[in-house]
């Protein structure tokens, strides 16, 4: 039984779906679906759904790595077979909830959880999350695994939570903040709606390697990656190779994509931009697109203090000047940008200054503006 | 231990948040010991681990685009991925994901999830993504020939198959819905299976222009962020009036109800004030208290769920739900950012589901014959404007599609739009203006 190479056919299955989630539902969840009537939580980290029928369910939640090992996950299942009865579930933020359907199994569940460190000495389930506080930072891949990042995302985000690391564990913040980060303009975390959003970009255009270029790439398909048009064919040394028009460039990475001998990463030109103020909920004002505050950081592994420098910057101002609900971008619009410029000492520099398509109605049209 | 020294990743395992250096090792250890019969390189894990740190001094990615690897007859759900040293990294010489179709919501049985550590650790890297960010399980890292091999473990042994990559139907996702949220206005993990099932062949065999995602949250507090991106978001709504309990709302303004669901507790925030946190904040300015009485003019309220999340004892959404249906949102690249538009204020979901999916495939047709290559749905929408785009809906105009009418008056007229049409005479013309 199994595959076989010389059969690939043979038994084949496809077009199955995932698997059906009610197989994975706990029965408190099962027998209450769609019968809950509101919830509170009970301490940062801690929720607890009331159902019509009496019921209740206390759901712990804890932070975790996206990057995760089976040997972790399998610790998960140990935990969840000893106190919640082999259910668990992640949230599209990386973090991992354990349920339980009674008030009395709830410290056993916590005081195990707190308990377990990795052998390096962080915490394997830290717990908070929930409310008018900080959340896990949802992100990309990085140097793990994708071609085209500028920054890595699992290191940055280890760095940025280390020290954010007490306000996932409160709720002192106006509203919930949302920290998202991809590491290039693809932006396959979508980040472009956060609170803070950490995104790596590239600043020099591809380099050439004329020598290989025709025999590594497909030169049209190069030609038509790219999405500003700034390719040209062209004939070096005799060979058949590509030509850069650098002032077009963008630095997306997408030839790169197509062609490997158009690599673009660089020491020195990529890093770290921070753009803030996004937001998705409808709630109270609609929602957002995150603006561009910090063109440029260097990267600087391990640890980017700059970068975490400047979040905290940003999240602070933020934290002490908002009022109640006021999400970041809203507290940025009612004060104005001169003020968040100020208040968050960022310097404001020309590259903060829309000069894309639809870039006009980013200016200021008005004499109301504030010294 | 690992093989060789990792200073740079050693400094990321000091700090209190969850180590990922912390866990790569212990699974490369993992692997050193193991007496499961390993199909991968016994020490992928170090030398990625190696690998990552040579990234970290270098501060330039060491990876290849992967080229066109994937599972015979699906055009998605494996990302190729070579690296640049495979000198003196061979274990990750190849080292390609594998995108497996999450269950709704991502409730797992730890039975379930065993099996997928039993098969990741023998036939892959034994490193997974819990999850990625369009929401699969992403298996990370394993040698080309593994690649057939894990498929057919996974749909034979786990039921289970891959989700979604490239130029097709993306891995549809959902909130938690009415599993755990009493704000779920429709059954967000019901319609998410029925449309993953329903549209499998889509979601693997490449026929789009480009990628297409569906994302569905139950409320308008969004927690799957589809109005950002999903080129098709479906976000639960009501249109009767919000249930007010009167009692909760005083037991609030009394202090016994902790307001929010006690998500500000972290802050001496003072005694709640209903006046100043709910009604003045409501953005409609639809809400009056006074003293005794809350009142909503809910003709007037737009359901920014603000008032609900500040008083979920007191409030609840209607009861004759339903959800807006908005089309378009992609990340930045390359027109801009786009969020969706509203594009059906209101429609009822229940099961079939046969209104929703006949819009979707109106919509589908529509892009699939004037896309072009690569160009989202949110941008073939703006390049053929919206009016067309209702054409193709089927829909009437409706200023709630809109933020505010158009400020020029450019109008592309069509000749039917005009009585009488466009055909004149100019001789007609000539007998009362002279040349
Ligand atoms: C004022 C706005 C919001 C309120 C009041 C709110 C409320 C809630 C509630 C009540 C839940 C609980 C469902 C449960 O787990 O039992 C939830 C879950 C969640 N929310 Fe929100 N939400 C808001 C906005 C957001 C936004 C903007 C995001 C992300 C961008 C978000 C991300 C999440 C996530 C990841 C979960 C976990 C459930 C899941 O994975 O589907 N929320 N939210
Ligand atoms: C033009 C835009 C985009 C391009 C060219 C692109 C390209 C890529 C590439 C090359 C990878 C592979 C990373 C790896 O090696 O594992 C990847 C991963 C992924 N992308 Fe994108 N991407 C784009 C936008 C997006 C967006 C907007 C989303 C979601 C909202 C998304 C979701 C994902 C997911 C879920 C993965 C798997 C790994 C992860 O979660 O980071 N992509 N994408
Ligand atoms: S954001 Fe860019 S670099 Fe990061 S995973 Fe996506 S495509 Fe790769
Ligand atoms: S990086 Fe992007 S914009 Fe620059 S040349 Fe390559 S494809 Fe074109
Ligand atoms: S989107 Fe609404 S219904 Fe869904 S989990 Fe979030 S708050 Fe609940
Ligand atoms: S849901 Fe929003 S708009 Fe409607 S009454 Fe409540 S605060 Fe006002």
């Amino acid at each position: 039984m199994g595959y076989d190479p010389k059969d690939p056919l043979k038994d084949r299955i496809t077009d199955i779906g995932p698997k059906d989630y009610k197989e994975f539902l706990p029965s408190v969840i099962k027998e209450n679906y769609g019968k809950w009537l509101y919830h509170e939580i009970l301490e940062p980290g801690v929720l607890m759904h009331v159902s019509e029928t009496g019921a209740k369910v206390y759901t712990v939640r804890v932070g975790g790595c996206r990057l995760m090992s089976v040997t972790h996950i399998r610790e998960i299942c140990e935990i969840s077979d000893k106190h919640c009865d082999g259910y668990l579930r992640f949230t599209t933020r990386n973090n991992v909830e354990f349920m339980v359907d009674d008030e009395a199994k709830l410290k056993p569940l916590m005081d195990d959880l707190e308990g377990r460190e990795f052998a390096g000495g962080s915490k394997k389930f830290p717990r908070g999350g929930t409310g008018a506080g900080l959340t896990n930072i949802v992100h990309t891949q990085g140097w793990i695994h994708c071609h085209t990042p500028a920054i890595d995302a699992s290191g940055v985000v280890k760095a940025v939570m280390d020290e954010l690391y007490d306000d996932f564990q409160d709720m002192r913040f106006p509203a919930q903040v949302r920290i998202s980060l991809a590491c290039c303009l693809n932006m396959c975390g979508a980040v472009h709606c956060s609170d803070i959003a950490i995104l790596g970009i590239h600043r020099m255009p591809p380099m050439l390697d004329h020598e290989h270029l025709d025999n590594m790439c497909e030169i049209p398909l190069a030609i038509a990656a790219c999405p500003t048009g700034a390719i040209k064919p062209a004939t070096v040394n005799g060979k058949k190779s590509v030509a850069v028009k650098n002032e077009k460039c963008m630095f997306c990475g997408n030839c790169y994509t197509m062609c490997p001998s158009m690599p673009l990463a660089d020491e020195e030109g990529s890093g770290v931009a921070l753009l803030v103020g996004g937001k998705i909920s409808n709630r109270i004002s609609q929602p957002k697109f995150s603006k561009v505050v910090v063109p440029f950081i260097p990267n600087e592994p391990p640890r980017w203090p700059s970068t975490v420098e400047a979040i905290k910057k940003i999240l602070y101002a933020y934290v002490d000047d908002a009022k109640k609900y006021e999400r970041l971008g809203d507290w940025a619009e009612r004060i104005g940008w001169e003020r968040f410029f100020e208040k968050t000492e960022l310097p404001f520099t020309g590259h903060l200054i829309d000069d894309y398509r639809f870039a006009y109605t980013t200016w200021r049209q008005s004499t109301q503006f504030k010294f | 231990m690992t093989k060789r020294k990792t200073p740079m990743l050693d400094e990321l395992e000091k700090g209190k948040w969850p180590s990922f250096i912390s866990d790569m090792k212990q699974e490369a250890e993992a692997r050193e010991k193991t007496s499961v019969d390993l199909q991968t390189p016994k020490e992928c894990v170090d030398d990625l681990l190696g690998l990552l740190e040579l990234t970290y001094v270098d501060k330039v990615v060491h990876w290849k685009h992967g080229g066109i690897v994937g599972v015979f007859g699906y055009g998605g759900g494996v990302i190729g991925r070579y690296c640049d040293r495979p000198d003196e990294f061979p274990g990750v010489r190849d080292f390609h994901t594998m995108r497996v179709n999450q269950p709704s919501s991502k409730f797992y049985s730890t039975e379930y999830l065993r099996q997928i550590c039993e098969l990741w650790e023998r036939r892959g890297s034994g490193l997974t993504n819990m999850h990625g960010s369009t929401g699969d399980i992403i298996l990370l890292g394993t040698t080309t020939p593994q690649l057939e091999e894990v498929f057919w473990e996974l749909t034979d042994n786990l039921d289970q198959d891959l989700g979604g990559s490239g130029s097709n139907l993306r891995t549809p996702s959902c909130c938690i819905g009415k599993a755990r949220c009493e704000f779920a206005c429709y059954d967000t993990q019901a319609i998410c299976t029925d449309f993953t099932m329903e549209y499998q062949d889509e979601l693997h065999r490449p026929a789009f222009p480009y990628k297409f995602k569906f994302k569905f949250d139950g409320c308008p507090n969004g927690c799957v962020a589809s109005i950002a991106r999903s080129d098709m978001s479906i976000i639960g709504t009501w249109r009767d009036d919000i249930r007010i309990d009167q009692e909760a709302v005083k037991a609030y303004v009394g202090g016994e109800l902790k307001p929010n669901g006690g998500a500000h507790s972290g802050r001496d925030w003072g005694a709640f004030d209903i006046q100043k946190e709910v009604v003045d904040l409501c953005p409609t300015g639809c809400m009056g208290w006074d003293g005794s009485k809350l009142n909503i003019d809910n003709k007037e309220c737009t359901r920014c769920m603000h008032c609900i999340n500040v008083m979920p004892r007191a409030l609840r959404i209607g009861e004759d739900t339903g959800a807006s249906i908005l089309f378009g949102a992609k990340a930045p690249i390359l027109e801009g950012a786009q969020m969706s538009t509203l594009t059906v204020p209101f429609m009822k979901i229940e099961e079939p589901y046969e209104e929703l999916k006949d819009l979707v495939e109106k919509v589908w047709d529509y892009w699939s014959e004037e896309g072009k290559n690569r160009e989202r749905l949110g941008e073939l929408m703006q390049r053929e404007g919206f009016q067309k785009f209702l054409e193709v809906c089927e829909l009437d105009a409706d200023p709630r599609m809109i933020q505010e009418p158009r400020s020029n008056p450019y109008i592309f007229w069509k000749e039917e739009d005009v009585e009488g049409g466009w055909d004149r005479d100019i001789k007609a013309f000539r007998k009362k203006h002279q040349k």
